[in-house]
């Protein structure tokens, strides 16, 4: 609420009264329906493994232990999806905002001819594809299946990415900037380079930081074009772990009780792996989310 | 004659001049549009599949055609009923469950008076959004495990019996749905936030004044601020009704759950990819284009007609 002080000139009603009381308690509990399935994947993987199994782990960890992270630190698998999605994370965000810039800028020039027509061929991708077959037979002929190159050329720019770039360099860049660096010589590329660019920041790091988290997160990609074990990403190699439940060591010539504390930590270790999957995320969230909030008003008002 | 060589000729020239003018402009597209005619117009060539047999050696050009058999085939398929009805269950059950609750959320969020409350609850609710697809899936498969997943915990606490809730084809939709409202309602919201904080404050002096209630003022100023909002969404949500996630539901989808969550766009991977039956899985996914095409002009002719607010 903008005024406070007006609010308060009034005396509350009964309703509003119960109304504030109710609506704070509402958030409280959204607090914590939203907070606590993540706690519980942070303690669960601190936890002793039977502990949680007793479901005696609900809000601080019991029996603390770090072996599922020990587990996880051995599981060699898990390093190298790691390795490959920090190298398609870094390669892909910087190929996509290299594309995005080269196809907002020239869009965003009032004397670029073709303007009119090409918005309309990139934004017709947006509605219609040729679908899965008609793509991947496309990546075939091309040799690009079971490669590295696919992970970053599929999806190389996103179409509503670009056009927020391209609203943002033709609403919030002003005009005369470019003529006045036209009249001083520059030509339109160094005029992006020196001026348009700098001023752009906060838009490109908004849509770099989407297509950084797209390529974190991304998986499909990876299960349609990627076979070959070494070159798969961290969300593939984690699917295998999490949902198909790969057995990490063969645990037939083990006692019951052995195998009922492998299968245990097999549970917990899940948690711990999850932990590692999000922990850059984790770490950064809370700087970077008020760019990801930006980004979703940014989006909202594209002409 | 002479007449249009003369434009023509004018045509050409002015052609030079502005590819002189802007040679750096065309240098800088001309790459990302190759990039878009290959990976995006090349596929929609592609979709011509759908009415051939293809055949690996002839390529698509060379392949024959068989007209609509692919289709026909799909029509007549004992799994056609079952895909249409989860996909289009699935993504009315989402859309009714989410699309309310964050307007809502939006409306309570922007009565509370307590702002570190206030900012403490926006960050938590957005963060389930960041994380991927495969982590909330296998929290999901986590929580839910029959032995060891807190829900049934929780439930043998009470004095119930434990379920396999991923094996139940009855509880598929319920677990799909309520994960991703829990993931995404606090980040749908951000937008609904943003337009509440444009509301004139002008006209909540005046309800005020008036002996609104908060209610009242949420019913009567705040909702009918933001309608073009809402309704904006709304056709974009309804245009992207057969357009279930692929991969949530690829996720947590087994062999003893498949009747309720075998969707058009897993039955395309399962066809296309694991049966290479190509034309096939290109028919079915060009059905799907279509009807999201058609969805989506109609929503939006609609709610034109209606309400006098459209996307396009």
């Amino acid at each position: 609420m903008k005024n406070n002080l007006s609010e308060k000139k009034f005396k509350r009603s009964y309703g509003d009264k119960i109304f504030d009381i109710v609506n704070v308690l509402l958030m409280v509990a959204l607090l914590i329906v939203f907070i606590w399935p993540l706690w519980f994947v942070v303690i669960a993987s601190l936890s002793d493994p039977s502990q949680v199994y007793l479901g005696n782990v609900l809000v601080l960890p019991k029996g603390f232990r770090l072996d599922a992270y020990k587990e996880m630190f051995a599981y060699e698998r898990i390093w190298i999806g790691y390795g490959n999605t920090v190298l398609y994370t870094v390669v892909g965000t910087l190929l996509n905002l290299i594309m995005t810039i080269c196809c907002a800028y020239p869009l965003s020039r009032k004397n670029f001819k073709p303007r009119k027509v090409l918005q309309w061929v990139f934004m017709f991708t947006m509605y219609f594809s040729g679908g899965l077959i008609p793509s991947y037979l496309v990546m075939k002929n091309l040799g690009l299946v079971n490669t590295r190159a696919a992970m970053v050329i599929t999806g190389a720019m996103s179409v509503y990415n670009m056009l927020i770039v391209r609203s943002y360099f033709l609403n919030s860049i002003p005009e005369e900037l470019n003529e006045a660096s036209i009249l001083d010589g520059a030509n339109e590329a160094q005029y992006l380079i020196k001026v348009a660019l700098p001023l752009s920041k906060p838009v490109i790091a908004v849509v770099g930081l989407y297509y950084a988290l797209g390529h974190w997160n991304d998986f499909y990609t990876a299960l349609i074009y990627i076979n070959e074990r070494n070159y798969q990403p961290l969300q593939y190699v984690l699917r295998e772990i999490l949902i198909l439940s790969e057995t990490i060591e063969s645990i037939m010539q083990l006692s019951p009780e052995e195998i009922m504390r492998k299968l245990q930590l097999q549970q917990t270790l899940k948690y711990s792996t999850i932990i590692a999957a999000c922990l850059p995320m984790l770490c950064v969230y809370p700087f970077i989310q008020k760019y990801f909030v930006k980004g979703v008003m940014v989006g909202a008002v594209k002409g | 004659m002479k007449k249009c060589f003369a434009k023509n000729n004018s045509f050409f020239a002015g052609l030079r001049k502005e590819l002189q003018r802007n040679w750096i402009l065309y240098l800088m597209i001309v790459p990302v549009l190759a990039y878009f005619i290959i990976f995006s117009y090349v596929p929609m060539y592609g979709v011509t599949l759908a009415f051939k047999k293809y055949n690996a050696k002839l390529g698509i050009l060379g392949s024959p055609w068989v007209g609509l058999k692919y289709f026909q085939r799909f029509f007549t398929a004992y799994n056609f009923k079952q895909l249409i009805t989860n996909t289009f269950t699935i993504s009315a059950y989402y859309l009714l469950a989410s699309f309310p609750l964050s307007i809502i959320f939006a409306l309570c969020l922007n009565y509370v008076t307590n702002k570190p409350l206030k900012k403490t609850v926006q960050m938590v609710s957005y963060a389930p959004h960041f994380l991927s697809t495969v982590v909330l899936c296998s929290m999901v498969t986590l929580f839910m495990h029959k032995d060891t997943g807190i829900f049934n915990t929780l439930r043998n606490l009470v004095g119930l019996e434990s379920v396999q809730f991923l094996a139940k084809p009855e509880w598929f939709k319920s677990i799909y749905v309520w994960s991703g409202v829990w993931q995404h309602m606090g980040f749908d919201s951000i937008i609904y936030i943003s337009a509440l904080a444009g509301v004139d404050y002008q006209m909540h002096e005046a309800a005020i004044i008036d002996g609104a209630t908060k209610i009242q003022r949420m019913r009567y100023v705040d909702l009918p601020s933001i309608k073009p909002t809402i309704i904006m969404l709304l056709i974009l949500k309804i245009g992207g009704l057969a357009n279930v996630g692929f991969e949530k539901v690829f996720l947590l989808q087994n062999d003893l759950n498949k009747s309720a969550s075998a969707i058009i766009s897993t039955y395309t991977y399962e066809v296309g990819l694991l049966d290479s039956d190509y034309s096939y899985s290109t028919a079915i996914g060009l059905f799907n284009t279509i009807i999201n095409i058609i969805l989506l002009v109609s929503a939006n002719a609609f709610c034109k007609k209606v309400t006098d607010e459209s996307l396009f």
